[in-house]
């Protein structure tokens, strides 16, 4: 795939807070990336810098090879959908989707046909004279992605543009934004703090947390190899313990001994484990490796999630399963090996403190 | 009895409110001279105004002066609101703290201020200077009813018509001045108010030969108010009433309304 937007060691103050620290990153032609964080990790900063609203402090971006670093923002081939749509509410839908067509001389036969084209591609045809305040919050968000796709950008910026919308259209929403990219056949760079969001929609996810990256990949490989605790507990909830690597493809864990698949560790290393708790196996006293009682029982639905106090300090697992136990009832813990997960404990105080800030 | 009670109390309220104004419009209509005692009805005290080319004077002077400063502060007023909100914290604080301080000064130190500045400077006072003056107190409250306006949400749509390829004048022009119009009606309608209303530093600043209708009647009241004041005040009572309809009027089909 081709290259598109490139940015090198981009550095970001406000003020005395550092946003961004040499942060770099490449985007591929095609691409639905998104960049995942809590709130304040500099996520929207990244997105800011490359709409061309904020000028980075120290570094270079690049758009087909070429340096924009200092390019206004309406000189860029890309467009945003902004996080609470940004529609223009003086104007109805018509003029809102057109605004961009217009300024770029385009004839009045061709704005008519891409505003058509536009409201049939987000499913509100027939919308063209509605004003802007007599639409719901979900058909306001699709004004906006019709609003900056009718320019036909290379790219498109999306800043949580879900994050208003409550859960049922949110979702319907995520099939409707994949849609969108595969008819469309542009690059979208998404940035929520959602991780369910950031896990359906993408091609590839980037953790980012204090402006770091924390990790890259697949949704897959985020979910199910993280690197550290930080991604760990960012998607999803996990039960991230101290272990002791004993030997390669065997952990010592909540005074247990639990054989894995991970190598290269060294021998009686501590470093962190992360279990998901769908992959902890509840089983009758005796059958597993670590007896457990159970502290507490709520059912969410599919399966009950409940907390059970295990091993030598106590330590609470976060478990999900299909079987009822009651509180008080004592359990049994396995998990299977590939389920297991090893990390490298945090070496330096940043990364320490990132592991704290959870 | 309760129900009469709220009646007759918001009838005394009226009453003291609008019986002065009652009074005014009723005697400009009377037949003699007398104050007290209405003798008949007559226009010739509204004949006498429109033929006495002092008061006339005087209204052009008070409206011209009214308009042009009110438009000048306006258009001063807007571009600093806005350019008030790219500074950072610090400065804009400081910025309205500065701002506020005219507001609440007493006229009669800022038209002593301003009388004596003009002197230092030897300009010697005229229709200009009160002009001047207009502008000078009427830009804090053209900033105080615009500021509010210009907030977090206009910025994004700014910056929404900035990413959609317009340029910065047109994305102000376009997208900004929208936004801001209640906030900009409202400064000038207030500013227009405040400088027909004003006496205290019109009196100072207007120098011997140009009055405007408050300065008129102050300066008449040492001979003897005639009664073509009285109807002098009827048609601008009339008329702000006019005025306040017809913005009521048309507001009313907006969502966002004019506070006058």
């Amino acid at each position: 795939m081709k290259e598109l937007i490139k940015l090198e060691n981009i550095t970001k103050n406000f003020g005395n807070l550092r946003v961004l620290d040499d942060f770099s990153l490449t985007v591929h032609e095609n691409e639905f990336i998104t960049l995942l964080g809590p709130s304040g990790c500099g996520k929207t900063t990244i997105l800011r810098i490359l709409g061309g609203f904020e000028t980075a402090d120290v570094g270079r971006v690049f758009f087909e090879g070429k340096d924009i670093t200092d390019l206004p923002a309406n000189k860029r081939n890309l467009n945003t959908v902004f996080q609470k749509y940004a529609l223009f509410p003086h104007m109805d839908v018509k003029a809102n989707i057109a605004f961009g067509l217009k300024i770029n001389g385009k004839s009045q036969k061709y704005i008519d046909d891409k505003v058509d084209y536009a409201l049939k591609l987000v499913n509100l045809n027939g919308f063209e004279k509605r004003s802007i305040d007599k639409l719901s919050g979900g058909q306001q968000q699709r004004i906006a992605m019709a609003r900056a796709i009718v320019n036909e950008p290379k790219v498109l910026l999306l800043d949580e543009p879900l994050g208003a919308l409550d859960l049922k259209l949110r979702q319907e929403m995520q099939y409707e934004l994949i849609r969108l990219k595969k008819e469309l056949g542009i690059t979208f760079i998404y940035v929520t703090h959602d991780q369910e969001e950031a896990l359906t929609m993408s091609d590839k996810v980037i953790v980012i947390n204090d402006g770091y990256i924390q990790q890259m990949g697949t949704p897959e490989e985020i979910y199910n190899e993280p690197e550290n605790a930080f991604v760990a507990d960012f998607i999803g909830d996990s039960n991230i313990i101290d272990g002791l690597m004993i030997k390669d493809r065997l952990v010592r864990i909540n005074g247990a001994e639990f054989p894995c698949i991970d190598e290269g560790f060294g021998n009686n290393k501590p470093v962190d484990v992360v279990i998901r708790p769908e992959d902890v196996l509840v089983k009758d006293r005796g059958y597993g490796r670590i007896n457990g009682t159970v502290l507490t029982r709520v059912f969410i639905g599919v399966h009950y999630e409940m907390l059970i106090k295990s091993g030598e300090n106590d330590f609470e697992w976060l478990v999900q399963c299909y079987e009822k136990y009651d509180i008080g009832d004592e359990v049994s813990l396995d998990v299977i090996p590939s389920n297991i997960q090893i990390m490298h404990k945090p070496t330096s105080s940043d990364e320490e403190a990132i592991d704290i800030d959870i | 009895m309760k129900k009469y009670l709220k009646f007759i109390y918001i009838g005394i309220v009226v009453l003291f409110l609008y019986l002065p104004i009652i009074a005014l419009v009723v005697l400009s209509f009377n037949e003699s001279k007398s104050m007290s005692v209405f003798s008949g009805f007559s226009l010739k005290w509204y004949e006498e105004m429109f033929s006495n080319r002092m008061i006339m004077q005087a209204v052009i002077n008070t409206f011209t002066i009214a308009i042009t400063a009110s438009v000048t502060a306006t258009i001063i007023g807007t571009f600093a609101a806005v350019g008030i909100d790219g500074m950072k914290t610090k400065q804009q604080n400081l910025i309205l703290g500065f701002n506020n301080i005219p507001l609440l000064n007493a006229d009669i130190v800022t038209g002593i201020a301003l009388l004596l500045t003009f002197l230092m400077f030897g300009i010697s006072l005229n229709w200009g200077t009160v002009y001047l003056a207009h502008v000078t107190f009427c830009i804090p409250y053209v900033i105080l009813s615009v500021r509010p306006r210009v907030n977090k949400s206009v910025n994004t749509l700014y910056e929404a018509a900035l990413d959609l390829g317009a340029s910065r004048f047109y994305a102000f022009v376009k997208i900004v001045l929208p936004e801001l119009r209640p906030g900009i009606l409202a400064g000038l309608l207030l500013s227009f108010t405040m400088s027909v209303d004003d006496f205290v530093i019109t009196h100072f600043t207007r120098g011997a030969g140009i009055n405007t209708i408050s300065t008129l009647i102050y300066s008449q009241v040492k001979v003897g108010i005639r009664p073509s004041l009285f109807a002098l005040s009827t048609i601008i009572f009339a008329l702000v009433l006019v005025m306040l309809l017809l913005v009521n009027f048309l507001s009313k089909g907006r969502k966002e309304s004019v506070i006058y």
